[in-house]
């Protein structure tokens, strides 16, 4: 249980230390895109409740996973729907080539 | 049983490389070039996370999973298509559904494991609930505020922040109390309810202009609350895409305070935008100068360097599709047109650039708010669209005004400055706006989109 912790608290710090080198790096022209996107991948969490869903060990545990596996997935084909959708638009002068 | 065992082995090594891309999904986001990799590269890690936890050995029924994924797609699809200028409520309300996620996995696996919850495993899991909670109804009522469902104005009353931090307080002893006696299961509701309170109470006095900071710290809450949630499920992956998720939230939110020179417990405890009322009401009469169209036409093509300043009143009134037209028009004249870029120009961080690459301006021709300050003395036009707080000068030089040390855009030391405003009533903050009343000032008095849809007009009939 103590090595779980620390393991736990060594990837949260280390985690958190790329966020940040790798966000300060982000343009602010895509601001907004960077918070659908990362919103997106905070979905994850639907991997939680999908064992809850899958695993069924109680009534509560099942419906409570259930509704959170909906809210998350809509967060992750939303998130990445909408990241495109915005990434699409930005267009430079300089023409690129297709 | 070896099987069982290669299963799992199996599955942290997906989700290892899920967490790899989804770190380099975050890298490619620095640049517009690379951004769409970025997107891939998360998409794919997504669907190997998905797919490695469909391998997991106490899995049993698949139909519900699917039932699931299928219905949440179905919501997802229509909230990935919402206009650009409701992106800002859609992320608000995509942060309620990540919270929401987050505190129902919490709660039931509070209930499969109770009464026997490790004091630690406790605490993470009051952390993941007491966050997820007050973030899912603090983003409701932040969405309630963008989509104007709500009232945009802050309201308070007095004693607000102390009945706010008490039912904080109250939420976090509760749980102190429960991870030291976890068997008190008739306490557990009270970390959810108290928070889901909290989180209305909190957005209650914000108003309207500091959404862009709200909407990031509620961004960093949702990832803490995930991570918290990888802690309780012992998941290297969610600890991972949460603390990415958090510093994003935080380092946005850092900007955005910055940017209107506020702290995070002013933002939250402030309440901006009505202790101005004496500011208006002592407003002597001023002069200003005002220009029609045609006037203005004629000094944007006979200008070298135009500088444009949009704010959100632009993309209120619609006319962010017009202005493009008015850059397309003046580039072809030779005009050299560029975008200032407020970083709380719009409702949320980056707002503004979305729009405007929306209505197919060119993203170079966007600059940030501090590459651009030191050009506006060699700009003859700044022609400034629906923003007014970010354009003023007292922000420099006037310590008694409430937005004093905030940055501004220096358009006052253009050589002209045109504004294009519906009427001289302050703006959202209710502060009045002294570069409308400078000698190198025009004021243009209209509607933001019928406005430059004749200056346009203007611009293609005469040949100035």
């Amino acid at each position: 249980m103590g090595s779980t912790l620390i393991d736990g608290l060594f990837v949260f710090v280390l985690a958190g230390f790329i966020g940040f080198e790798v966000i300060r790096r982000v343009s602010p022209l895509l601001h907004t895109p960077l918070m659908s996107l990362t919103n997106a991948l905070d979905a994850i969490a639907v991997v939680g409740a999908i064992v809850l869903v899958g695993e069924h060990k109680s009534t509560l545990a099942f419906v409570l996973g259930f509704l959170a596996v909906v809210a998350a997935t809509s967060n992750v084909v939303g998130g990445f729907l909408i990241t495109d959708r915005m990434l699409r638009m930005f267009k430079s002068t300089r023409p690129t080539k297709p | 049983m070896t099987d069982f065992a290669g299963s799992q082995y199996l599955i942290e090594i997906v989700y290892l490389i899920a967490s790899v891309l989804f770190i380099l999904s975050l890298k490619w986001m620095s640049s517009p070039k690379s951004a769409r990799h970025g997107i891939l590269a998360g998409e794919i890690g997504m669907v190997l996370a998905i797919a490695g936890t469909l391998l997991h050995h106490g899995i049993i029924d698949y139909k519900w999973i699917i039932i699931a994924l299928v219905l949440g797609s179905g919501i997802g699809v229509p909230l990935g298509l919402v206009q650009m200028t409701a992106v800002p409520q859609r992320t608000a309300l995509s942060h309620a559904f990540g919270a929401f996620c987050v505190t129902l996995v919490g709660t039931a696996e509070y209930y499969l494991r109770a009464p026997n919850v490790p004091p630690f495993m406790m605490a993470v899991l009051s952390a993941e609930v007491i966050l997820g909670s007050l973030t899912f109804t603090g983003s409701l009522m932040a969405a309630g505020k963008l989509q104007e469902v709500l009232p945009q104005r802050p309201i308070t009353y007095k004693g607000q922040n102390f009945v706010n931090l008490g039912l904080l307080a109250g939420a976090v002893l509760v749980a102190g109390y429960l991870v030291m006696h976890p068997q008190a299961t008739f306490l557990y509701p009270v970390i959810v309810i108290v928070p889901l309170f909290f989180g209305v109470m909190m957005i209650i006095p914000i108003g309207g202009a500091d959404m862009p900071t709200v909407i990031s710290l509620l961004n960093s809450y949702a990832g803490l609350s995930a991570a918290a949630m990888g802690f309780v499920l012992n998941s290297k992956l969610l600890i991972i895409a949460g603390a990415l998720d958090g510093s994003s939230g935080f380092i946005l939110s850092v900007i955005m305070s910055k940017a209107m020179n506020r702290s995070f417990t002013n933002v939250l405890f402030g309440a901006f935008g009505q202790v101005q009322a004496s500011a208006v009401a002592g407003a002597e009469e001023k002069t200003v100068h005002s220009a029609t169209p045609d006037e203005a036409a004629g000094i944007l093509a006979a200008a070298n360097k135009v500088v444009i300043v949009p704010g959100y009143g632009m993309a209120v009134a619609q006319a962010q599709h017009k202005v493009r037209e008015l850059y397309d028009a003046l580039t072809k004249r030779g005009v050299d047109v560029r975008f200032a870029i407020h970083p709380v120009a719009g409702r949320m961080p980056g707002h503004m650039n979305v729009l405007l690459a929306e209505a197919d301006v060119p993203y170079d021709r966007l600059i940030e708010m501090d590459e651009i300050n030191g050009d506006f003395p060699q700009t003859d036009v700044a022609l400034v669209i629906g923003a007014n707080d970010v354009t003023n000068p007292a922000a420099r030089t006037d310590k008694s005004s409430p937005i004093y040390g905030m940055p501004i855009l220096d358009v006052d030391k253009a050589r002209t400055v045109m504004v294009i405003k519906r009427s001289m009533n302050p703006g959202f903050a209710g502060i009045d706006n002294p570069l409308y009343y400078l000698d190198n000032t025009l004021m243009l008095f209209g509607d933001a989109k019928s406005f430059v849809t004749n200056i346009v007009h203007e611009l293609a009939s005469n040949q100035h």
